[in-house]
């Protein structure tokens, strides 16, 4: 074992699987000499040469669109879109072409193509690199999306996603890439060197897609969360003392519904936290899910606490981050029923 | 896999920059062209008529700062000084706030160190009212428009007197009263939008017109193309800039296709006018402006104008080029220092001299930090709320709608019960 923030463990992914299979490609803008922008690619290029490894031009609908063609091929494209904040000019070629390349051939062509990349706010990156746009792909037919929360998980989920025969949307929360975080932005910063998580196996290891983690079992609260929210719920889980079942989605599509209904029907409560925009975000789903599978065993309503439905500001960040108040309030409201 | 014996087996050709830290730099391969060689067309020309000033290089100042051949715009000296001037403030104000993000005080800056004479000189040779659609790096037309430096800092520190609010990351202005249109961090996406402004502007039988700007590396996005193209087809007054300065962050301009062609030529095949200019002189930047400027005013259509500079200071205050190119480049940069030639230029004319030189950079210099200190009495970023909580929720629509009231009050008595400061 090793020790490894997320940035390492998601590079460690890339190169155990790049010397296992010579039809994996990496490209984007900066991954190539430079490593890119967060260093996920760091070392990658000099290791693989540089038709594996390569910079790409400005244009994210060609660096999809091109992944969708060499995916035609037979190459397994792991594109990188520098920031999530940036996919949009791509969207045609994921939503109308990759999405449903499967279907519109009836399975004769397909795209195995993982597009990663960092996204979530908290550091002060304004509105066009704080973005959390899951909800735009889970709405996709024909896409899967997956979060990592910790630097283990990020590298076995990474390299599910890049052996899945379907395109993947990889999400990578920026804000914990270096340490966890728990929404005290006036706290020193933490280091995955001293979390259980930032010890990642050196080797080859997946986590199998649609599979959540519980990170923290519990009997009176079933709270649903991934990427950095996991840890601002597990910090106030241990600030609060409440007995509250956390659960890391890790992949936000396919859902682990099983897990999610098995521990609300056993809390009767749940809460959803999410950063994105609270209308139509993927917390909408999960309340939809929720509600019709567990109806019967809820003590009170779902409730979600997400990022509020405006632009992500660049000042009042910490006000509309979902942090430990939003969330302990929510918690307040839930057990008062 | 085929693999046929008689054919060769395919390669992919990756571009790679010619040096890399640690490497000599050296540029002597450059194509430049003589000052003053360059010819310069009616501006009612037909668009083919400019194919080899799409692969040229309009230069006007000299190796010893002399003002040569038909671009030469024949200024005043008092407007050569006001260029000058603007230049140094901008580099002035960089300075300041590219130090004042490293001690803290934002998040964030961005410097056009090298490339002050793009957005500086064009600047003069615009109208006031012309409306600009910048990228990040056209601060200098605000400081050439003489907009107020405190306003631009304010903006830089999300502060009380942000006149957006502390919405968006520093360094995006926005000024409808400069002529300056909202910056996005989104790349070329200002492109099609100048079009459109453009074209509105002639659909109105208004006078002004239109210019934007982007770096070579995102030309490789779509919206550029979609820019052309119906800038073409309209024939819209504008004026589109690529200001080529060798870097998009770590990659080199050969990944935005530079290896195989100039970008002005990129201008060719839309059949609009295209023109190559050192970026890195003040008046050939201007004559260019100019000449397209009319252009778009006389109902000519648009031009695309690539100007050949250098990036001489890295992509942001997040980025570090010394891990990818060589130092060296800055000195060895074949065209100078825009400011170090219109100064040689100046004092060729008789019209300027190095005491005046170092007078105007203590002038600006104090300009700027008393600015700076006016600015900070507005407060700096993470130091304090300078808006109010529930500004968060303004401007998503002209009326708020009953889901956003809803979640600012929840906001406002979560706040409240948490015991939290909301103004």
């Amino acid at each position: 074992m090793a020790r490894m923030n997320m940035i390492q463990a998601i590079n460690s992914a890339l190169d155990v699987l790049m010397d296992r299979d010579p039809d994996i490609v990496v490209m984007g803008e900066d991954v190539g000499y430079f490593g890119g922008v967060f260093r996920a690619t760091a070392g990658l290029q000099a290791k693989y040469g540089k038709t594996r490894v390569f910079d790409t031009p400005i244009s994210e609908l060609g660096i999809i669109g091109v992944a969708v063609g060499m995916g035609a091929y037979g190459l397994r494209p792991v594109p990188e879109i520098q920031f999530a904040d940036y996919i949009y000019p791509g969207l045609d070629q994921l939503v109308s072409e990759a999405a449903r390349l499967r279907y519109r051939s009836a399975g004769e062509f397909t795209a195995p193509i993982t597009v990663r990349s960092p996204f979530g706010g908290g550091i002060f990156g304004g509105q066009t690199h704080s973005q959390s746009p899951e909800g735009i792909f889970t709405h996709v037919a024909g896409l899967k999306t997956v979060v990592p929360s910790t630097p283990y998980d990020a590298k076995g989920l990474l390299i599910a996603a890049i052996e899945d025969n379907d395109p993947v949307i990889f999400f990578e929360p920026k804000r914990i890439y270096n340490g966890p975080f728990s929404g005290h932005y006036d706290r020193p910063a933490k280091n995955w060197s001293q979390h259980p998580d930032g010890e990642v196996p050196e080797d080859y290891y997946r986590i199998e897609l649609g599979k959540a983690r519980v990170v923290r079992p519990g009997a009176d609260l079933t709270i649903l969360a991934y990427g950095t929210m996991v840890h601002v719920a597990a910090g106030v889980i241990e600030e609060q003392g409440i007995d509250a079942e956390l659960i890391d989605l890790r992949t936000l599509l396919p859902l682990d519904i099983e897990t999610i209904e098995a521990s609300v029907k056993k809390t009767g409560r749940c809460l959803v936290i999410h950063e994105a925009t609270r209308t139509s975000g993927f917390g909408a789903e999960l309340s939809a899910l929720v509600q019709e599978r567990c109806f019967y065993h809820l003590e009170a309503p779902v409730e979600r606490v997400t990022g509020y439905d405006t632009p992500y500001p660049h000042s009042l960040e910490w006000a509309y981050f979902p942090g430990p108040v939003r969330i302990g309030e929510a918690i307040k409201k839930i057990m008062k029923d | 896999m085929s693999t046929r014996p008689n054919l060769p087996p395919l390669r992919l050709h990756v571009p790679e920059p010619k040096f890399r830290p640690g490497d000599e730099a050296d540029f002597g391969d450059v194509p430049i062209p003589a000052a003053g060689a360059t010819p310069r067309p009616a501006v009612d020309s037909a668009p083919a008529a400019f194919h080899d000033l799409a692969y040229g290089l309009v230069r006007v100042l000299d190796e010893k700062g002399r003002a040569v051949g038909p671009w030469d715009p024949k200024l005043s000296p008092d407007t050569l000084r006001g260029i000058l001037r603007a230049m140094a403030k901008t580099r002035a104000f960089d300075e300041r706030m590219y130090r004042a993000q490293r001690q803290g005080k934002t998040s964030f800056y961005m410097k056009c160190t090298g490339e002050e004479a793009i957005a500086c000189a064009q600047a003069y040779a615009l109208h006031r009212d012309d409306m600009c659609f910048p990228s990040y790096r056209q601060q200098g037309l605000l400081i050439a428009r003489d907009w107020p430096l405190v306003d631009m800092m304010n903006q830089i520190y999300s502060n009380k007197g942000d006149r957006l609010a502390g919405k968006q990351l520093p360094i995006m202005y926005s000024t409808r009263e400069g002529s300056f249109f909202s910056i996005s961090g989104n790349l070329a996406t200002q492109l099609p939008q100048a079009v459109g402004w453009a074209m509105a502007s002639a659909i109105k039988g208004d006078t002004r017109i239109a210019a934007t700007w982007c770096g070579e590396g995102s030309t490789a996005e779509g919206d550029f193309h979609s820019a052309c193209t119906f800038a073409s087809v309209y024939r819209a007054p504008v004026i589109i800039c690529v200001v080529n300065n060798q870097w998009a962050i770590s990659s080199f301009s050969g990944f935005a296709g530079a290896e195989a062609t100039t970008f002005a030529a990129r201008a060719i095949g839309y059949g609009i006018a295209g023109l190559r200019v050192d970026g890195n002189d003040a008046l050939a930047v201007y004559a260019a402006t100019e000449w397209a400027a009319e252009r778009a005013r006389t109902n000519q259509g648009p031009t695309l104008i690539e100007f050949f500079t250098y990036r001489a200071e890295g992509h942001s205050t997040s980025d570090d080029p010394s891990a990818y190119r060589s130092a060296q480049e800055r000195e060895k940069w074949p065209l100078g220092d825009p400011i170090s030639r219109l100064k040689q230029h100046l004092i060729a004319l008789g019209e300027w001299d190095e005491e005046r030189h170092a007078a105007m950079d203590l002038e600006v210099a104090n300009e700027v930090k008393a600015a700076q200190k006016d600015a900070e009495k507005n407060g700096i970023l993470g130091h304090g709320m300078h808006q109010p909580m529930s500004t968060m929720f303004q401007d998503v629509f002209e009326t708020m709608p009953w889901h956003l009231e809803e979640q600012r009050q929840e906001m406002l008595a979560e706040a409240k019960a948490a015991g939290i400061e909301t103004s």
